[in-house]
Formats: structure tokens, sequence, C-alpha cells
């Protein structure tokens, strides 16, 4: 195997170094009864030139050279090829969490920068290293605000993306927390006044999304006002961290929880993302996840540990704020050279072309089609109405090589023939206009075949 | 130093300030195409809510970005520089295939709501890596959405509740040994079950007796590393998932300590009802400085009906797909699939080795494991005399007497050009040296390790300051922590300036 640096010769000194006979004495505690005595009926042992063609192989059936203009928790941006020459770097793709803190110093000044950019993108004091994703992030920032607060209910926006609403349910279940759900209104904003009422003296935070999974901005100030009013936290779930270099942080949330998917991490049929949670320096030690902090050596040396580790789960076992363990350091890094690439301007400019794409779109696709929730800003996301089941739309969008938007019917069944569409900086124009025409073309056809029923009816 | 280091010796490495010091206006690193569609007025469109200023994030230039994470990197020890051996982490070889076939175009920029039509490749690579956990394992179902280690032991735990639900009769507890991994107890607590102790017996295993007299209709579980986080398989495993059975209880198998027993033996054979792997550790995909990790779960049957939503099919026409529709279920952990990446990398793994290369694979991670064990028997203390699996733990009673303790140890390798062994872990261990060299160790690196060991336990006979002062080769000495934990710095600001 060629992975495995021994020679038959020195496996033989080995064993006979250790004083057994054949490698079976050292599997002998293994009871005779449970001993695996055949082959594992797993695929033989490949060539890396086959284990290449059989992934390309793979890749091909996966679709290959589409426009996408699907979004959902999950963007397409251009990533600057330095983010892997960098990241392939041995010494960071292959080392561990840094325990060992003189021998880590790569890794702990890399991890305080990132914590020190997303402070600094979301507008809040501290963040930590990084989290599984956007998802667990933000049920986990649910649970750090009911720690906060003592109080056991959340109230939910029924805009946060479905598939975050169902993370926190399942996390929410067994801890014996009451989940309400608040709805959107017709601007795709959260309605203030249902939130009012839903809001009770054991709500221990609201949690919103915004860009919210319509992609409509919350006025966060005005949902910040009626938390904190009741004395419940908020709790702002960013899936689209691009936006942030054009739309105002929620500053007045009490904590952020992030994917920072959309900074330079592929989007890789959904993982491994990073999550981030972000908060006010006061809550530092109600939060989950990793932290790195700046401190000396003996001589006075400006150096980076793991820091205010009472609260993990390696010393507190069950009383640890999470059972949290790992992070997501190498995607983080990913993100911490996206956004060292882009940086203060860059990142604006950006975001502003994110901006001009969609406003485009929701144009072109709006002279034919109904784009819902008009009345409120958004970002790279819009939700187009059709006549025709947008499934039926979309198939006919794949034969252009277009991946349309995602059909909401199975989440939002209230808004009938709606799909999702997402634009980013890298939509082009051309696939805007054959995906606007194609839109636009099921809307006539869809029409005329209606004028004719009524024609019919009508003789 | 009056041992020679033969494995390490001294470079010059490049001083890096924090990224942020190096910016300064109008340098970029960056460069749009022009847009093709008409330029917004960003007022108009946003009003109030367009944010003017982005803080302190830095301006730099290209060449800056990739010497300042090049020096970065430098500073780092990693398996691709030498032997690695935290015990109970698996710092085995990260193939530099897995890191070509996860960029494929098609992979890489896979987006995860693309109509299954187009998933195929995608489904297909999650569907020949479930069935060769499966079969590695000899679970009948599994699922791949747990996003690491952790995330895989509350999925199991969830599953575990639900069955005991279903059943009409949820339970309280659940029983964990005292040697396991911090997260087991965390996990428990998440979940919302009480965690009752288990004592280990004095050979370091499972004390029957013991779980005999705590085992009862109130107990959901009990969670167990085997081989155990001493590194000994638990040679009662049998008697244990009986006890456990008899009285309506599960047995969960952390599976943490894979690498000792992948084409060897399968959990699921022992009687293991539900348990996670880590990809990241005996599947080869890179630690990456702290994650990404992927927590598989595997199950028996029984459990079926609770997996995470949504559960991979084989549909009639032969394609793959996903189902939804599963009333059952525990609900979601995480949003998509989980960490997709990971299984692409873990896959390549396995095809690279084949049943051949995954059992030679194990025994060559046990073998290097006994062979430290007998090198350094005699200088070090060994606790626990029962054999050892892949990993094995000493303790620094020999070395407290002259002050020394694990950690300085540990430092000390440092110096020797080793990353040190994972220390004061387990717990029930006072001052553990815990070692797990993994596969990808040569001979010779073996014997240079058990050489800086053998020097290192003379050192502290004869200059045990030396040692307790270690590391003295390192960019920075020993970090004050304590004054890191009191007044936290935890981001740059402008007005804290560099030292030097």
């Amino acid at each position: 195997m060629r992975y495995l640096p021994k020679s038959p010769t020195d496996r033989e000194a080995m064993l006979k170094a250790i004083g057994a006979k054949s490698i079976d004495d050292l599997f002998a505690p293994i009871p005779a009864e449970y001993r695996l005595n055949r082959d594992l009926k797993v695929p033989r042992q490949m060539a890396e030139s086959e284990i290449v063609d059989w992934f390309r192989e793979r890749s091909r059936e996966n679709g290959d050279g589409q426009s996408i203009f699907l979004g959902a928790g999950a963007y397409y941006h251009y990533r600057p090829v330095i983010i892997d020459s960098l990241i392939l770097r041995g010494e960071f793709l292959t080392a561990y969490t840094p325990y060992q803190a003189e021998i880590s110093q790569g890794t702990l000044q890399s991890i305080f920068e990132f914590q020190t950019m997303i402070s600094e993108l979301t507008g809040m004091e501290v963040a930590n290293a990084s989290m599984y994703d956007g998802s667990t992030a933000a049920a986990e920032a649910v649970m750090m605000a009911v720690r906060l607060t003592g109080r056991r209910s959340v109230a939910v926006a029924r805009s946060v993306h479905p598939e975050y609403r169902e993370v926190l349910t399942t996390y929410a279940f067994h801890q014996g927390m009451a989940l309400a759900t608040v709805p959107f209104t017709g601007d795709g904003r959260l309605d203030l006044k249902a939130l009012e009422n839903a809001i009770s003296s054991d709500t221990a935070c609201v949690l919103i999304q915004s860009p919210n999974f319509f992609g409509t901005i919350e006025d966060a100030e005005a949902l910040a006002e009626i938390a904190h009013r009741k004395g419940a936290m908020l709790v702002v779930s960013i899936a689209e961290a691009i936006s942030l270099g054009i739309i105002e942080p929620p500053r007045s949330a009490d904590v952020i929880a992030m994917e920072a998917q959309s900074l330079g991490v592929p989007l890789g049929f959904g993982g491994p993302y990073c999550g981030v949670i972000a908060t006010r320096e006061q809550y530092v030690r109600q939060m989950p996840g990793r932290l790195v902090g700046q401190t000396t050596d003996r001589s006075g040396k400006r150096g980076f540990v793991l820091t205010l580790a009472t609260r993990e789960q390696h010393i507190r076992r069950e009383k640890a704020t999470s059972n949290i363990c790992t992070n997501q350091a190498l995607i983080a890094l990913m993100a911490n050279i996206f956004m060292t690439v882009y940086g203060k301007i860059g990142l604006k400019e950006l975001a502003r072309q994110n901006l001009a794409k969609t406003a485009y779109a929701t144009q072109q696709f709006g002279k034919h089609a109904r784009v819902l929730f008009p009345g409120a800003p958004r970002f790279n996301e819009f939700v187009v109405q059709t006549n025709e089941d947008p499934y039926a739309i979309n198939s006919r969008l794949l034969g252009h090589k277009i991946v349309g938007g995602l059909p909401l019917k199975k989440f939002y069944p209230e808004l009938g023939h709606a799909s999702l569409w997402c634009c980013t900086e890298l939509s082009t124009r051309s696939a805007i206009d054959t995906a606007a025409g194609l839109v636009a073309e099921s809307e006539r056809s869809v029409r005329s075949a209606r004028e004719e029923t009524v024609e019919e009816v009508a003789r | 130093m009056k041992h020679m280091t033969r494995k390490a010796t001294r470079h010059v490495s490049q001083n890096e300030g924090l990224i942020f010091e190096k910016s300064s206006p109008g340098k970029a690193a960056w460069k749009l195409p022009p847009l093709d569609v008409p330029e917004v007025d960003t007022n108009e469109l946003l009003g109030p809510l367009e944010r003017m200023h982005l803080g302190n994030m830095p301006e730099v230039s290209e060449i800056e970005i990739i010497r300042h994470f090049t020096r970065l990197s430098t500073w780092n020890y990693a398996i691709d520089l030498g032997m690695y051996p935290l015990g109970s982490c698996t710092m085995k070889y990260n193939p530099r295939v897995n890191e070509v076939v996860s960029r494929l175009d098609g992979l890489a920029n896979g987006h995860p709501y693309q109509p299954e039509k187009i998933s195929q490749g995608a489904l297909r690579i999650i569907k020949t890596l479930s069935d060769c956990l499966l079969e590695i394992t000899g679970m009948d179902a599994i699922t791949l959405q747990p996003a690491a280690g952790a995330h895989g032991e509350l999925t199991g735990l969830l599953l575990v509740r639900a069955y005991h639900d279903s059943k009409g009769v949820p339970r309280k507890k659940v029983l964990i040994p005292d040697s396991a991994h911090g997260t087991n107890p965390a996990t428990a607590a998440t979940v919302g079950y009480a965690v009752e102790n288990l004592k280990s017996n004095a050979s370091g295993m499972v004390d029957i007796a013991a779980l005999e007299a705590q085992m009862n209709e109130e107990v959901a579980a009990l969670m167990l590393t085997n081989p155990n986080t001493l590194g000994i398989f638990e040679r009662e495993i049998h008697k244990i998932a009986d006890i456990l059975h008899a009285k309506g209880g599960l047995l969960y198998m952390d599976g943490a300590n894979m690498n000792a027993l992948v084409g060897k033996v399968r959990p699921g054979d022992f009687g293991v009802d539900v348990m996670h792997l880590n990809l990241h550790k005996t599947f080869s995909t890179p630690h990456g400085g702290g994650g990404p990790g992927s927590g598989p779960v595997a199950i028996k049957k029984v459990l079926e009906p609770f997996l995470p939503t949504p559960v991979l099919i084989s549909k009639p026409d032969g394609t793959l797909g996903f189902d939804y529709d599963r009333p059952q279920s525990v609900g979601r952990v995480r949003a998509f699939y989980g960490n997709f990446g990971m299984f692409v990398r873990a896959l390549a793994y396995i095809l690279a080795n084949g049943p051949d290369g995954l059992r030679q694979t194990t025994e060559d991670a046990v073998l290097n494991a006994n062979y430290i064990r007998n090198g350094l028997e005699g200088p070090y203390d060994l606790p626990y005399a029962s054999p050892s699996m892949h990993e094995v733990v000493f303790s620094d009673k020999l070395q407290a007497k002259k002050g020394v303790r694990t950690m300085d140890i540990a430092k000390r390798l440092i110096d020797y050009g080793f990353h040190p062994y994972t220390t004061a872990f387990p717990l029930i261990v006072p001052g553990a040296l815990m070692i797990e060299p993994t596969e990808s160790e040569s001979k010779e690196e073996l014997d240079l390790f058990v050489e800086a060991m053998k020097a290192i336990a003379e050192e502290v006979e004869d200059d045990a300051e030396t040692v307790r002062t270690a590391p003295h080769s390192t960019r920075v000495a020993r970090l004050d922590e304590t004054a890191a934990a009191r007044r936290p710095i935890l981001r740059w600001k402008p007005t804290l300036k560099p030292e030097a």
C-alpha cells in the first residue's frame, strides 16, 4: 500500500523487538469470535490514475458548466486562486487544533485575524474561531441566548432558511425549548405586530435572518427595539456574508450567527462550510466554540493561544457551553484569505456588483412575471412567481445549461408557483437574459393557453 | 542540550506582523471585471441600510498576502513535517489525490439544491462511501449528515432518544466511563440526558460488576469508546452489550479509535447499536488546523426510522435521490447533506487502500503503538499493563519526582523536532502521556521518537530545569495563558501596537 512507509523487513524487525511472533499476537485482545477472517467487501485497491478517473466520471455526471441561479444558503462567488495555493500548504492543511501554541502560531494568528475581520464586518465586538456551518451556528446562538436570559422559548421568523429552522427544531426539541414562528408580510419582512404578540416573558430571543431567505433585508433596528423592550435578545443569522460589504450590519443584535461560505468557500454540494458566531464582549463566556486570544511569552513577545477553554467540553464535560470540539479552521482560513484579498474596498465593490446584477435581473424577470416582495430592499436573491410550475420551467432551462431558481412549494406552499432566484457577480447578462426570456415565454404560453380556454368557454 | 537532536535543526524563520499592520489605503489584491449590466444607485436601492464603512478591513497587495500566510504557515508543525503523535486524534498522512479529486469542477462547484438529474455524480459518491462504511463497521444504515465527531455523537444520541420515546418509555440517563472523551458527557447533556459516570477497573476497562449494578431501565445507553482512550480493547465487550440489551439499553460506540479496528473486527458484529466515525481521523481527511471534520453515524436496523432527513435512496429507475418523507425522523442536524467535500476525500482514501490496504493500515497502526510502548516502558511509567492497540498511555509518575510534569516533557519534545503527544488525558491517568503514532510513521521516525523520549527522561534526571522551561527552539516561548484568559484580547484594534 503506497501510503505505508514500511518494508516487510521493517515489520519483522519491529515484531521481533516487541517479542511478538506475528501481527496476530497484537490483535489477541479481540475475542476470536468477533475477528474478521475475510477481506472487507470494498472496491479493490486502485492506482492513483484510476481514482482520478473514477471521480472525473462522477464530476461529469454532476453537471458541469451550467449557469447557476441558485442561492438559498449556498452562493456561487468567484474564489481567488491564492486561496487554494495557500491552504494547500501542508503546514496549514495537515496540522491539528493548535493546542501546542509554540508550534501553532501560524494557525493561531490566522484565526485571530479571522476573528478580527468577522468582528469588523458584523459590527460586533468579538467573534469565535468558527463553527460547523450557518445552520448549526444559528441553533448554537439561540441556545446561547437561552443560557444568557434564563428564558426557555424562542420566536423564529418564518423567513429564516427553512433548513436552519429544521436544525433549530431538532436542537430545541430535547432541550424543552418552545419555538413560535413569526410570519412575514407582503414586503417580505417580518410582521412586527405578530412579533410583538409572539414575544412573552419567557422568550429568550428572536431569531431572524437578514438578508432573509427571500433576499429581503430586515429592519433589524426595529426588531431589536421590540425584542429588547420585552427583555428578549435579537439573534441575527446571516447566510450571505457578501451582503455585509454594502448593507449596514445589524449592530443592535445581541448575537450574530453567520455562514461564511460566500467568502471564498466552494459550493461543494453543501459542505464543508464555515459557521461563525459574533457577539458583544459581555456575553463571551457563554459563547460556544474555540477562541484565540493575544498574550505574551516570557520575554514579552506577542503570541496567540486558545483561550477561555473553561467554557469547553474537554474541561467542563457535561457542564460545557456546547459539545462542539472541532471548528472549521481550514475553511475559516479560506474565508480569512478571501477577506484579505478583497479587503476594505474590494468587498464593497464586490457587493455592489452583486446588487447591480440582481437589480438588472429583477427588472428583466419583472417584465413578464411577478417578482414578489417589492416593498423592501433586497440583496442578491428574489422570488419570482409564475403561472407554470417552476419545476417544469426549470427542466426547460436545464436544456439551455441554466439551473433555474429554487422552487419554493416544499417550504412555502402559500406562495404558489414561486421560486427563489439568486444572482452574484458571476451571473452574466446573457445568462440572465436567456433565463428571463424563457420564464417570459412560459408566462406568455400559459396566458395564451388560458385565453384560448376563455374563448372556448365564450363560444 | 546534552543529546543531539537527530531529527530537528534550527532554521531561519521570517517575522511577520498582523495583516492589519501591513495595510495602507490604495493597495489592493483584487480586480473585478467590468460590469455588463447597468450600474445602480445604491442609495436609491438601500437608503439608510447602505453601509458606508467597513471598519478596519485590510488593504494589501497579492504578494503581501502570499508572503503573509506563507510565513505564518512556517510557524506551524504539521504531519507533513513529521510524526504528530496526538493520542486519540489519529494524525495520519493526508493523501494529496484526495485534494485533487475534491476540487474537480462538477464536485467543487455543485450546488446542494441543483436538480437530482445533474447531481447523480455527487449522490453516487455518497452512496459508494455509505456502502463502504457500512461494510467496514458491520452496521445496517448510515447518515453522513453530521459535520464532525461531536456532531455525530449528538445525532447518535438523538436516535437513541427517539428509539426509547417510540417505545413509550423515555429514559433519563446515559452511562459514560470515566476514561471517555469530554464530548461524550457534553453531548449527553445537550440531548437532555443526565450523565452517570462509570468507573474503570484496575485493567483500565469497564468494570463489569459496576456496569451491572448501575444498569437499569432508566439508562438509555452506554457511550463506549473501543478501543478505549487508554488504547485498550474492551475484552468483555460481548458481556457489556448483553448487560445493556438485557435491560433494554443501547450500546453507543464512539468511533474515535476506529483506526485500530478497520478490516480486523466490526463493531456491528460485537453488539454495537449506534456509532459515529470521524472521517478526519480514520479516513485521512485533513485536520486543517482544527477542522473541518465529518462524523457519519452508523446504526442497526432498529434505529433506521429515526435517521435525520433527508435519507439517500435508490429509485426504481436506478437513479439516486433523497427521501424527505420520514415521519419518525429526529429531524435535521445540519443544512444540506453534510460535509460533502470530506466524503470525497474519505472515499478516495478507501479506494486507494482497498481491503488489503485497509487491513495493513490497521495492523501497522497497532504495530507502531506497540513498538513505542516497548521502547519507552521503563523510562516511563505504564499505569495499565493491558495490551495496547493503536495508542499507548504512559504517566509522568517517574518524572514528577523531579518536579517535571507531562506538559513539560511534551514541550521538550518540540525541541527534539516532534509534535507533542496528548497531555493530561485520559483523566483517569494522572499526568498522562497519550501517544498515537498511526500507521504513517516509518521505523526510522519511530526510532527517533523513542530516542528523543529517552533522552528527555535522562534530562529530567540531570537537568530538570531545561525540561521544565522548554521549548527552547521555538519562535515564542511558553505563552502566558492565564493573562490571556483573565483579560481576553480576542481581536486586533488600531490602538494595539505591535511589540516588536
